[in-house]
């Protein structure tokens, strides 16, 4: 069978936008393994001549990059597991419970999601300066531990639960916290995985917040170390890739396992309905 | 109401408690202590001790339409927005629209591909563009003198920091709206390619008279989704420019970041944020309303 000239144009340009998208990431990982100054000539060279480790050595000897990749990977944990609790079950009792005021709040929650998070940002850091949260864990967890976004998405799946099944439940007696656990949890596996990855995903990569509340070097997540680190070391090439692959891998490698979740939460999210 | 209603009712409460509570104080309650903040002068001696703090009503806000500083980062992300968000969505649709075409394979190895840059950290893509868009060794200048094209400074020429901003954020962010868009042109019905094809429309013909109508809500959707995202401008220019050269880079949070968390004047920075967030919500408003008269959504 030939290729018919509409089907090479199509892929062709597939592959050119899908090379677009990649070669800074492979030019990354490949200039992470040049040896120091190797890539600060003309024409830029694209594979190391010398492969080396001595970036990665360098950072996590000298600039403590384990510190800061435990920092991140402690926080987007903790994040991701209070996120989980608190949206899921939010999210399960506006779709499936009915109490008072449920359709009222709920509005009000949405509402809320045209505010930028940054309005909130000036008197959030005095409030945490008062309880001396400034420069803590705690301070760049807050903003991450509930979310509309979180709620909704767990709503809108939790609406699928046939409501007999909760029914038939509690005519058995089983209390609201069993038929949470024993029940619906189980259902909203798939959703629970959507959101967990999105969590740590964003809490992950977010800069702002944590740029705002971490003061001590200690403290940085990944983000916020490259970012002091790319100004201190605006020559070193070779180091600063070597930061950003031990940045990007992570999260990139956990997307590409978790891809079909990740998308799903992704529609779910803005195509309404 | 029966016992076993009020139970649920009561249990309603309990389990949506955790997840608002944590809302209204963490979230709700800053936003309303934002605008109190912005109608005073909340600066480094406030923060020593509030006695410091004065009311001064509009005048922080009176004050930034007196800043050149603030009208340039406003143009700047105006800038921003005008210019990238149209690339963002059209690079988006494009690359969704290839992927739905038939004569497309590996889909899924495509997709993953273009959707790789969104999941990444910007401040580590930013770094790795900067030495992308480097004067004299990055690859970009070094492509477009294969094509006669003389050194651009990218990042240090106040006409090209904004434009390679751009550019950077296209890359960053087309895959997202192009998934969106990619389930939109899914749902679009076969039988109207059908019908059009029976009528003898071409493939550009099927495109704007089938394919364009149908996806106009979805495009909507993200060009506002977009919108809001590229007002919130601030890791690029943190990153990759600290605001320069000469300014062209200092973005509306940039400057509210400065103000802020730089230099304290955090009542100044409060009323900077509620000026972005009105005019998000107005231009968001217009839009829908400009659709809505021409029937879109």
């Amino acid at each position: 069978m030939r290729p018919n000239p509409q089907s090479v144009i199509v892929n062709g340009l597939l592959v050119v936008a899908a090379g677009l998208a990649l070669f800074p990431l492979l030019w990354m990982v490949s200039v992470s393994f040049m040896t120091p100054g190797e890539s600060n000539v003309f024409p830029p060279p694209l594979l190391p001549r010398h492969f080396t480790l001595g970036n990665f050595a360098e950072l996590f000897r000298r600039q403590g990059m384990a510190r800061f990749f435990l920092n991140s990977l402690g926080l987007a944990t903790a994040a991701t597991l209070l996120a989980l609790t608190f949206n899921v079950m939010a999210g399960y009792a506006f779709a499936k419970l009915a109490f008072v005021g449920r359709e009222r709040l709920f509005q009000v929650l949405l509402a809320a999601l045209v505010i930028p998070g940054q309005v909130a940002m000036m008197p959030l850091f005095l409030m945490l300066k008062t309880m001396g949260l400034v420069n803590s864990y705690i301070g760049v967890l807050i903003p991450s531990v509930a979310g509309v976004f979180g709620i909704f998405l767990v709503r809108q799946y939790a609406q699928s639960i046939p409501s007999e099944m909760l029914e038939a439940a509690r005519v058995d007696g089983a209390g609201e916290w069993r038929i949470f656990t024993a029940i619906v949890l189980p259902v909203l596996r798939p959703i629970l995985v959507t959101l967990a990855t999105f969590t740590f995903l964003a809490t992950w990569n977010d800069f702002m917040w944590p740029l705002i509340v971490l003061t001590d070097n200690s403290l940085y997540t990944l983000p916020v170390a490259l970012a002091s680190l790319s100004r201190e070391h605006v020559q070193d090439n070779e180091l600063m890739m070597a930061g950003s692959v031990v940045t990007i891998l992570p999260v990139l490698a956990l997307f590409i396992a978790l891809q079909r979740y990740y998308i799903r939460g992704l529609l779910a999210g803005s195509v309404k309905g | 109401m029966t016992a076993r209603a009020l139970g649920t009712s009561t249990a309603g409460w309990l389990f949506v408690a955790p997840a608002v509570s944590v809302i209204g104080v963490f979230f709700a309650v800053p936003v309303f202590l934002a605008l109190a903040l912005s109608f005073t002068d909340f600066d480094i001696y406030a923060l020593a001790s509030l006695k410091n703090l004065r009311f001064v009503g509009l005048g922080n806000y009176l004050l930034l339409l007196r800043t050149p500083l603030f009208w340039r980062a406003l143009g700047n992300t105006l800038y921003f927005v005008i210019v990238g968000v149209p690339l963002s969505v059209g690079a988006s649709l494009g690359a969704a629209l290839l992927l739905n075409a038939k004569a497309a394979r590996w889909k899924p190895v495509f997709r993953t591909a273009m959707f790789a840059p969104v999941v990444t950290s910007l401040v580590a893509v930013a770094v790795i563009w900067r030495y992308l868009l480097h004067a004299k060794y990055g690859l970009i200048n070094y492509a477009l003198s294969g094509i006669g094209v003389r050194p651009i400074d990218w990042l240090g020429d106040p006409h090209w920091a904004m434009p390679a901003i751009i550019l950077f954020a296209v890359w960053k962010n087309f895959g997202y709206n192009m998934v969106i868009l990619l389930a939109g042109l899914q749902t679009i019905p076969e039988d109207l390619y059908e019908a059009a094809r029976i009528d003898g429309a071409s493939t550009f013909q099927q495109l704007r008279h089938v394919t364009m109508p149908s996806l106009g809500p979805v495009i909507l959707l993200v060009t506002i989704l977009t919108m809001a995202g590229y007002f919130q401008l601030f890791a690029e220019p943190y990153v990759m420019t600290q605001g320069g050269p000469l300014q062209s880079t200092v973005s509306v949070l940039y400057f509210m970041y400065e103000q802020g968390f730089k230099f304290w004047n955090l009542g100044v920075a409060s009323a900077v944020a509620f000026m972005l967030f009105l005019l998000m919500f107005a231009i968001t408003m217009a839009q829908l309303l400009l659709s809505r008269r021409q029937g879109v959504a």
